[in-house]
C-alpha cells in the first residue's frame, strides 16, 4: 500500500508540474521541408505534413493545409516520424549500476516468463526523457532474464510527456537461447531446448485444463508462469528470441514445425546474414544491432555491420534495435547513417538512405504490431491514420550533426529538456563570483 | 637524466616537489645512476619496425593537420616512413612518388584512442582471455598491461579497418587504485607484443578513483570500501614509494619501481576519474606527493571545473555522451567536449571500447554539434585533435605522431569524405608509411590468427 500511494503521489506531482495531457493534442502541419515518411522512400523536399486529432492525416508533396490548422514553416529543416526504439530498457531503471534503482531483472524472483514490466515504467525516468530530446517517440521495453531462459513480458510505450506511458502491456515474451540461455538452463542449449519446449507443452496443458483443476505432479513451471505462455502457444502473443549463431537460429526456425503457431521475432541474429534465405522463407522479423562486427562470444564469430544489410537483401524484415544498456536509443539515428556509409566500401552491404530510416520507424513499429493492421495503431511513418508522432530535425536526422528541434507524440508538443540539458545550462559559463552554483536554476 | 622530449613539458612541474623528497648523497646518487642505466635498457623491448612504403603523395585533399591547421587542395607527401611535406596544390610532387588521386577526400593524422583495452580484454569476451584487472590488490603499480596483450585480439583490426587506429594506449582496468603501467601500441598486427610496442613511448600509469577500486574491494571486506579510504590508501602507497625512493639499500620491487618512475617523471599518470569533485581533491593528492597526473579519464564532470584543469595543465578525455550507466556517471552531459574546449582544455574523445574505438571521429562529431547548439563553435580541423594530436600530447608520443608535420611518423588516414560525417570510411592507413589497409583491395585488410578458417573470414567487418 505504501509503495502504491507513493506511486499516486508521484503521479499528481507530474499533472501539478503541467505536464501535458492527451487532451492537448493540436492540429499543425509542417510545410515546405524535406519529408522522410519512413517508409523506405526517399527524403522528398518542400513537403507538408498535416496532423489533425493527434493522428497524421496526409504527407507528401503538393499536400494544402486545411484551413484552421496552424502552418509551421519547415524550410530549411527535415521532418520525419518519430523514431521508434524496439528492445530497450526505457522506463526500467535510473541507474544501471544502482541495484536499488534498477527493475530490469529479476534474479531472486519466484517467476520468469509471468514477469510483466509494464506496471514498473516510470514515464518520468530520465532515460525517457533523454531519449525524447534524441527524436525518440515511442520503444518497446523488455525484461532481462533473471534465472530462467524466459525473461517475461514486454510493453510497447510512448514517450510522452504525461502519466501514461504504456499503450500495450504484455506486447510480447522473451526467450533467450544461445549461450546466454545454455548458461541460465543449467549449462548447455541442449538444457536450453529441453527448457523451452517443457514450457511450452505445460503451457499448452495449463491452457486446455479445465479452471479450477489439479496440474500433473511433476510441473516444473509455476502456474502463473505456465499462464503467461499460453497466448505464445496460441500465437497471439509474440516470442522473441534472443540468439546469435547461424546453427542456433536455425534450431530456433525449426520450432514452428512442432509449434506452428508460435509467432517468432529474431532478436541479436549476429550471424544472421549467413541464414538470411531460410529467416527470409520463414517469414520471421528480425531485431538486429547494426555495428556489431566483432567476434564478441563464440556465438557470433561471423559477426559484420553487414549483417543488416545482407538480410535486407535477402528479403528478411529486419529492425534496428536492441537500444539498451550502454547502447542508448538516441543512437538509432547514428547507427541507422553508419549502415548508409557502407555503401561506399566494396564487399559491404549497407542501406539506402530510405530503408536505413525505415529500419529505425516503420520497420520496428510493425515488428511490434503498430502497422494499421487489424485495427492496430500504425506508428513509424508519416502516413494518413498513422499516430501524430513528428520530429523536425535542424538537417539531415541521420547526420552526426544533426538533433531534433521540435517533437510531437500523438500531436502533443512535448518538452525536450530533462536533468542533463538543465546542467548544460548551469554550467554554459563557470562564474561562481557572487553565489555558488546551486543559486542558478 | 636522458628524457624523452615529450616528456619535458611534465619535469619542470616536479622539480620543485622532487627536492623536498630526495636527499643528496654520492651513494644514493651512484644507486639511482645504476637504476637509470637498468632503465634504460628497457626490459621487453619494442621490436617494431616500420614495414616497407611507397614514396606517397596524396593530391588534392582536404587536410586537417591533426593541431588545428586545414588546407583545402591540399597535399601530402610522405616517404621512408616519415612524413615529407605538408602543403597547398602549389606543392610539387617529386619523381619516384605514387600519387593518389584524393579530390573530394579528406586527410587527417592517424586516429589515436589514449584509453583503450584491446588485447588486455579483447573478443571473444572469455574468461581465459580476460588479463586486464589484477584485481587482487587495490594497488598493483608492478603489473604491466603489456604482458596480458594478446596481439591476435580481432578487435586491433577492426579499430584499424573501421577506425583509422594507428596507435593506442591499452591501460589495465580500474578496479584497482593503481592498477599498473600502460602499454602504447602501434596498431600494426603483430605475433608479439613487442612487435606493437610504440618505440620510445613512454609508460603510464592507471589510477583510478571513485566507485570501482571501493565497490572491488569493499565487497571482499578489505580497504578500500570508501572514497576516504581510496585517498588513504593512494596517499600511504606514495609515502612508501618516496620512502624507497631515499632507502640506499634497496632491492629492486617492481611496484615502487614504478611509482618512483612517475615521481621522477619518467612515467605519466592516466587517472581514471569521473566527477569534478573527485578531480580536484586528485589534484591536491599530486601536489602533495610531487606528481603530475597527464589526463583524467572518463571526466564525465570535467566540465563543471574546466578553469581548474586548464589551470593545472591536464587533459580531459571523455565520451561524447556516454551517462548513466553508473552513480558517478550521473550528471554526464553532451555538451562535455565543447565546454572543455571554450575553457581551454585539452580534450580527448577515447574510447575504452572495441565497439567505440571504431567511431572516435563520429563521436568527436557529435560532441562538436553539441556545443555548435549551445553557441560554441568549434571549427571541424580543431575537433580533429581531439583525436589524434591531443591524445599523442596525453601519451607523451605528441613529438612522433598525432600531426601531420614534417618528420613526423606518417601515420596517415586517407577518408572517403569528411570524417566528421556519419556516412564516412576510412578509405586507406597508412602506419610509418606502410599502407596497412585498403577498402578498395579486399586483401589490403588483417586477418587475425583466431579468425582464420572461421565463418566470415576477411569479410568486410
Amino acid at each position: 500500500m505504501k509503495r502504491l500511494s507513493t506511486v499516486a503521489a508521484a503521479l499528481a506531482g507530474v499533472a501539478a508540474l503541467g505536464l501535458p495531457s492527451l487532451s492537448s493534442a493540436q492540429d499543425f502541419a509542417i510545410t515546405n521541408a524535406t519529408l522522410a515518411i519512413g517508409d523506405g522512400s526517399a527524403p522528398i523536399k518542400g513537403s507538408t505534413v498535416v496532423v489533425r486529432g493527434g493522428k497524421v492525416i496526409a504527407a507528401g508533396a503538393g499536400v494544402t493545409v486545411p484551413a484552421g490548422v496552424e502552418a509551421i514553416d519547415g524550410s530549411g529543416k527535415w521532418v520525419t516520424p518519430g523514431i521508434f526504439a524496439t528492445y530497450t530498457d526505457l522506463g526500467l531503471f535510473d541507474v544501471q549500476e544502482v541495484s536499488e534503482s534498477d527493475d530490469r531483472g529479476s534474479d531472486q524472483a519466484p517467476f520468469n516468463a509471468a514477469l510483466d514490466v509494464a506496471p514498473a515504467i516510470n514515464p518520468a525516468n530520465e532515460h525517457i526523457a533523454v531519449s525524447r530530446e534524441g527524436g525518440v517517440t515511442r520503444a518497446s521495453v523488455t525484461p532481462f532474464n533473471g534465472n530462467s531462459i524466459f525473461a517475461g513480458q514486454g510493453a510497447l510505450i510512448d514517450l510522452g510527456a504525461d502519466p501514461e506511458a504504456v499503450t500495450k502491456a504484455r506486447a510480447f515474451q522473451v526467450v533467450a537461447l544461445g549461450e546466454g540461455g545454455a548458461k541460465l538452463a543449467g549449462g548447455s542449449r541442449v538444457a536450453a531446448h529441453v527448457a523451452l519446449r517443457n514450457a511450452l507443452r505445460e503451457a499448452r496443458d495449463v491452457a486446455a485444463m479445465a479452471q479450477g483443476a489439479d496440474r500433473q505432479s511433476d510441473a516444473m513451471l509455476t502456474r502463473a508462469d505456465a499462464a503467461a505462455l499460453g497466448p505464445v502457444i496460441a500465437g497471439t502473443q509474440p516470442l522473441y528470441v534472443e540468439v546469435e549463431r547461424a546453427a542456433d537460429i536455425r534450431s530456433v526456425l525449426s520450432l514452428k514445425r512442432e509449434f506452428p503457431k508460435l509467432d517468432l521475432v529474431l532478436v541479436g541474429a549476429s550471424e544472421g546474414w549467413l541464414v538470411a534465405n531460410e529467416i527470409a522463407a520463414a517469414g520471421v522479423p528480425v531485431i538486429a544491432t547494426a555495428l556489431n562486427d566483432l567476434p564478441a562470444q563464440f556465438d557470433r564469430i561471423a559477426a559484420t555491420q553487414s549483417n543488416v544489410g545482407r538480410m535486407k537483401r535477402a528479403g528478411v524484415k529486419v529492425a534496428i534495435g536492441m537500444l539498451a544498456n550502454d547502447n542508448q536509443p538516441r543512437y538509432a539515428p547514428q547507427e541507422a547513417g553508419n549502415l548508409v556509409a557502407l555503401n561506399k566500401i566494396p564487399g559491404a552491404s549497407g542501406l539506402s538512405w530510405g530503408e536505413a530510416l525505415a529500419a529505425i520507424t516503420s520497420i520496428p513499429a510493425a515488428i511490434s504490431g503498430m502497422d494499421g493492421r487489424n485495427g492496430h495503431m500504425r506508428a513509424g511513418v508519416l502516413a494518413p491514420g498513422a499516430v501524430g508522432d513528428v520530429v523536425v530535425w535542424d538537417g539531415d536526422p541521420l547526420e552526426l550533426s544533426s538533433a531534433p528541434l521540435e517533437v510531437w507524440i500523438d500531436g502533443v508538443k512535448q518538452p525536450l529538456d530533462n536533468h542533463q540539458s538543465r546542467l548544460k545550462e548551469r554550467y554554459k559559463d563557470l562564474d561562481r563570483t557572487y553565489l555558488p552554483k546551486a543559486y542558478d536554476w | 637524466m636522458k628524457v624523452p622530449p615529450a616528456l619535458r613539458q611534465w619535469t619542470g612541474v616536479l622539480a620543485l616537489g622532487l627536492a623536498l623528497a630526495l636527499p643528496s648523497g654520492d651513494a644514493l646518487a651512484r644507486k639511482k645512476d645504476k637504476d637509470k642505466e637498468a632503465a634504460a635498457e628497457t626490459p621487453y623491448p619494442s621490436t617494431y619496425k616500420p614495414y616497407p612504403g611507397r614514396p606517397t603523395a596524396l593530391v588534392g585533399a582536404t587536410v586537417y593537420d591533426g593541431r588545428g591547421g586545414r588546407i583545402d587542395n591540399g597535399t601530402l607527401l610522405f616517404e621512408n616512413g616519415k612524413l615529407v611535406a605538408v602543403g597547398g596544390s602549389d606543392l610539387a610532387v617529386p619523381d619516384g612518388y605514387t600519387r593518389i588521386d584524393a579530390a573530394g577526400k579528406f586527410v587527417t593524422p592517424g586516429v589515436i584512442d589514449a584509453h583503450s583495452h584491446l588485447g588486455d580484454y579483447p573478443s571473444p569476451s572469455v574468461d581465459a582471455l580476460a588479463d586486464g584487472n589484477e584485481a587482487t590488490s587495490p594497488t598493483t603499480p608492478e603489473v604491466w598491461a603489456e604482458h596480458s596483450v594478446w596481439p591476435q585480439d580481432p578487435g586491433f583490426t577492426r579499430a584499424l579497418t573501421n577506425g583509422g587506429v594507428t596507435s593506442l594506449m591499452v591501460l589495465p582496468g580500474s578496479a584497482n587504485l593503481m592498477g599498473g603501467r600502460s602499454v602504447t601500441l602501434k596498431n600494426v598486427p603483430s605475433l608479439t607484443v613487442q612487435g606493437m610496442k610504440f618505440p620510445g613511448a613512454p609508460y603510464s600509469l592507471k589510477m583510478a578513483c571513485g566507485e570501482n577500486p571501493k565497490r572491488v574491494y569493499g565487497s571482499k571486506g578489505q580497504k578500500p570500501s570508501t572514497r576516504m579510504g581510496n585517498f588513504a590508501v593512494d596517499r600511504q602507497t606514495w609515502l612508501d614509494a618516496k620512502k624507497y625512493a631515499k632507502d640506499e639499500e634497496r632491492d629492486r620491487d617492481l611496484a615502487n619501481e614504478t611509482l618512483v618512475g612517475v615521481l621522477d617523471g619518467d612515467i605519466l599518470v592516466q587517472n581514471h576519474c569521473y566527477r569534478a569533485d573527485e578531480m580536484a581533491l586528485v589534484i591536491d593528492m599530486a601536489k602533495e606527493m610531487g606528481y603530475k597526473v597527464a589526463a583524467f579519464h572518463h571526466a564525465v564532470e570535467a566540465y563543471k571545473i574546466g578553469d581548474l584543469l586548464k589551470q593545472n595543465d591536464i587533459c580531459a578525455a571523455v565520451w561524447a555522451d556516454w551517462y548513466g550507466f553508473k552513480m558517478e556517471a550521473y550528471d554526464a552531459i553532451p555538451e562535455n567536449a565543447a565546454l572543455l574546449q571554450k575553457q581551454g582544455v585539452c580534450v580527448i574523445i577515447h574510447s575504452d571500447s572495441a565497439n567505440g574505438i571504431q567511431r572516435l571521429n563520429q563521436e568527436a562529431a557529435k560532441a562538436q554539434a553539441d556545443g555548435r547548439r549551445i553557441g560554441i563553435d568549434i571549427p571541424d580541423a580543431e575537433v580533429v585533435s581531439w583525436f589524434t594530436y591531443n591524445p599523442a600530447k596525453a601519451m607523451g608520443v605528441a613529438d612522433r605522431t598525432g600531426s601531420l608535420e614534417t618528420g613526423k611518423m606518417a601515420d596517415v588516414v586517407l577518408w572517403n569524405g569528411n570524417p566528421l560525417s556519419v556516412y564516412t570510411r576510412p578509405e586507406k592507413v597508412w602506419i610509418d608509411g606502410a599502407l596497412m589497409y585498403d577498402a578498395l583491395d579486399p586483401k589490403r585488410r588483417p586477418v587475425s590468427d583466431f579468425e582464420l578458417g572461421q565463418p566470415g573470414e576477411g569479410d568486410v567487418k
